[in-house]
């Protein structure tokens, strides 16, 4: 009787395939996506025989969302921003991941030591590193801009500005630019005059910005001429300009790090197969492996090490790592209590001067 | 079912009862077969209704009433609403209040429902959502008195407008959403007031919505005027091809269109190439035309133009041209021919191309979020953005129901004004 119940539950649930033999793992897309599949998909489905579902959406943590509170989940694992993790946590959405699986590093230091810190929290375990960067064309941009100042030197580097339709990084560059040192960037923020500083930054530069949205928007803006500079994440421009030969430089100095982390919706319809597949895919060399694909940092340390030739066998991957020690002068870690508070006040006031 | 019986009205007029073959009164047999009919016909389209009912109906109704019911922090904190129940809005909170508070920031801890209240709670104040689950954490090991504890792990519980937040939240039905969606927030003491002049968005906005949406149906009905004009005049055989370059569009993909305005558009796309090319323009001052309001109207007034052709021609194809050939034997100038006896006629059309093109452009989406830059955002990508990254769905459906009584209250008005029976769709 439970039998044909979970036969017909699953026959009726439009799955296609609905046996525990296949994880759904929804990610970001384009070359961020393939990195996965290449250095976990594959071996993950080579090593158990668990066949993987790819999906991509333009921010996972939505679509996590509206599944769990209708009742009907299909994703196994998704690949979400920190803050998202942090959130949908609170709210109850994700299944509690249990540390002690994950697998110690090869020296044998155990996972939580190994991992960056604060790259697992109760729900999610990080996958990677990743970094909000200026980023320019050097067929349109003369000279070298060294500093997110020079972001916001139109007269020094005439040309369009690219930059994230979004308050999250683009204030804290915003203020960075302005002389405000990375470690004191929030503390300034928490006040109305450091916003309000941000925002007559931002000032300076707002007719000459061209707002992107995607992640695959920057490049495609750089490579047209479109913009002579814009922001962007640090993988998408290395995958441009080492993968496809673009004219692209990244200026570290003023970079914003954040954490891709998995998680696990609540009711996952294949929760074990998905805990499995997280486990496999952060131990220290899958991680590593993933760093040849595009130039994400691993979230573990010992994965450092490991970190070989980027996939044409040529470019050494670890000085386009941002975690690498020359990138780091500058650095902002994203503040994702920050932003979990004050993300709908700063957008709205950011909707209202992008409309002023 | 009474069949038989005579009515008692006729037959005291004594007049002969009008019956069947088989003896019933005509009249009831009329009404059993008509209700058959009824119920056969009923019966045809309830397969369409419940469809109506469960795609349409109900997701619609179910998403409308998150904009005034968001159990998220009443649910969560039923000792606060006990004593928000008891003490009248101005009260101090007390020991007893911080009591509750803290009862229910440890019940939310152990059912992992701190973050779902403080969201709530964010919603309306800014800051207060890590204030929950900073202080739910804490909250295991507090002990007596209550207020001082909490004080300890963050003063801002002090915050009167906090608890005045709480308390309004502390119902599962609001009004706040729909304050919020007019730019209206309320103060310490319950009072609606206006939100920091740099955090007004959406009042703005829907004015915009409106001007440029009326903007663009304006544009189509003085393009598409002629158009349609020229289709119902020409002999079928030249009509019938140029239908299909208005049709050609029409059945391409949308993005297809978008996209290509695009290329042509942007500052190294094709139309800036050639003003380069001639000399109009110089290099370093390309035009801006795409990512702002100019992108946005030209990208939709091509979309939009079909709708308003179609409806024009099907009312101008049968206009009978002797009228206007009357008119000129009678001494009136082609001018005023077309003026007092062509446009006349056109009206219906008019109406009809213009409310479709103006209802398609107040919820337009997905051309201003491509074209639209910074200036050129319409409200559905507000609450396109509140469904997809702030996930304050309330306020989204607050933003839609406002949107939907625009258009009802401007279709009551076309109604009021034109007519809504001289509307002729084809």
């Amino acid at each position: 009787m439970k039998m044909t119940l979970i036969l017909t539950t699953a026959l009726t649930s439009m799955s296609f395939a609905a046996s525990a033999q296949e994880v759904t793992v929804m990610s970001w897309g384009g070359a961020y996506t393939k990195s996965q599949v290449e250095a976990y998909h594959k071996p993950f489905t080579a090593e158990t025989g668990i066949t993987i579902n790819s999906v991509d959406s333009d921010n996972p943590a939505t679509p996590i969302k509206a599944q769990v509170e209708a009742g009907n989940v299909t994703v196994d694992v998704a690949d979400v921003e920190y803050s998202d993790a942090i959130r949908l946590c609170d709210e109850g959405l994700l299944e509690e991941i249990d540390a002690s699986m994950l697998p110690a590093a090869p020296d044998g230091m155990s996972a939580a030591d190994d991992f960056i810190e604060g790259a697992i929290t109760d729900c999610a375990v990080a996958n990677i590193v990743w970094s909000t960067v200026m980023a320019y064309n050097t067929e349109s941009v003369d000279g070298t801009p060294t500093t997110i100042a020079d972001f916001f030197d139109l007269e020094k580097f005439p040309g369009k500005r690219g930059l994230r339709k979004s308050a999250k990084a683009t204030l804290e560059m915003a203020l960075m630019a302005d002389g405000v040192a990375a470690g004191d960037v929030y503390a300034a923020m928490e006040t109305d005059e450091g916003i309000d500083r941000a925002f007559a930054k931002l000032d300076t530069i707002k007719d000459d910005i061209v707002w992107w949205e995607a992640g695959a928007q920057p490049p495609q803006l750089l490579a047209d001429g479109e913009v002579a500079m814009s922001t962007a994440y640090n993988g998408r421009i290395f995958n441009a300009a080492v993968g496809e030969g673009q004219p692209f430089e990244i200026v570290w100095d003023g970079q914003i790090l954040d954490f891709d982390l998995f998680v696990v919706p609540k009711g996952a319809p294949n929760k074990e197969a998905a805990m499995q597949f997280i486990s496999f895919s952060t131990d220290t060399q899958r991680l590593a492996d993933q760093a040849s694909w595009i130039s994400y940092g691993p979230a573990r340390k010992s994965s450092g090490a490991l970190v070989g030739k980027y996939s044409d066998g040529i470019t050494d991957m670890a000085p386009h790592m941002p975690t690498a020690a020359a990138n780091l002068s500058n650095a902002l870690v994203n503040n994702f209590d920050f932003w979990a508070d004050r993300d709908a006040e700063l957008n709205e006031r950011f909707n209202a001067w992008l409309a002023s | 079912m009474t069949d038989a019986v005579a009515d008692p009205i006729s037959s005291a007029r004594g007049q002969a009862q009008l019956t069947t073959a088989d003896g019933i009164p005509l009249k009831t047999a009329l009404a059993i077969a008509q209700s058959k009919a009824r119920r056969r016909a009923f019966l045809l389209v309830l397969p369409l209704l419940a469809f109506v009912l469960i795609t349409f109906v109900a997701p619609i109704g179910q998403m409308l009433y998150r904009s005034v019911h968001n159990p998220a922090f009443s649910d969560n904190a039923p000792a606060l609403a006990v004593w928000f129940e008891a003490n009248p809005t101005g009260t101090e909170p007390d020991e007893a209040a911080y009591e509750a508070l803290v009862s229910d920031l440890r019940a939310m801890r152990e059912n992992k429902t701190q973050g779902v209240a403080g969201t709530r709670i964010n919603y309306d104040l800014a800051g207060s959502r890590s204030l929950f689950t900073s202080t739910a954490r804490k909250s295991a090991k507090m002990e007596p008195p209550f207020k001082e504890a909490v004080l300890d792990a963050d003063e801002d519980w002090a915050d009167p407008q906090l608890w005045q937040v709480m308390r309004t939240a502390s119902s599962a039905y609001t009004a706040n959403f729909y304050l919020a969606a007019l730019d209206r927030t309320r103060d310490e003491n319950g009072n609606i007031v206006r939100v920091n002049e740099n955090r007004r968005l959406y009042v703005g906005n829907f004015i915009k919505t409106m001007l440029l949406s009326a903007l663009i149906t304006g544009c189509c009905l003085v393009l598409g005027y002629p158009i349609a004009h020229l289709l119902a005049t020409l002999p079928l055989r030249h009509s019938n091809l140029l239908m299909i370059f208005v049709l050609l569009p029409f059945w391409t993909s949308l993005l297809v269109r978008t996209t290509s305005w695009i290329v042509l558009l942007q500052s190294q796309g094709v139309v800036n190439d050639t003003l380069v090319a001639v000399g109009v323009v110089a290099d370093e001052s390309r035009i801006q035309m795409i990512y702002n309001q100019t992108g946005t109207i030209v990208a939709m007034v091509h979309i939009l133009l079909p709708f308003m052709v179609l409806p024009l021609y099907s009312v101008m194809r049968p206009i009978n041209p002797s009228y206007v050939r009357a008119a000129r034997s009678l001494g009136a100038t082609s001018w005023t021919a077309f003026r007092r006896i062509y446009v006349p006629q056109t009206v219906p059309g008019m109406g009809a191309g213009g409310l479709l093109v103006f209802i398609l452009a107040v919820g337009y989406y997905i051309t201003p979020a491509l074209v639209g830059g910074a200036s050129g955002q319409l409200i559905s990508n507000f609450i396109a953005f509140h469904m997809q990254k702030s996930l304050n769905w309330s306020l989204a459906a607050a933003l839609a129901a406002l949107l939907l009584a625009c258009i009802l209250l401007l279709y009551w008005l076309y109604d009021r004004l034109i007519g809504i029976d001289n509307l002729k769709l084809g």
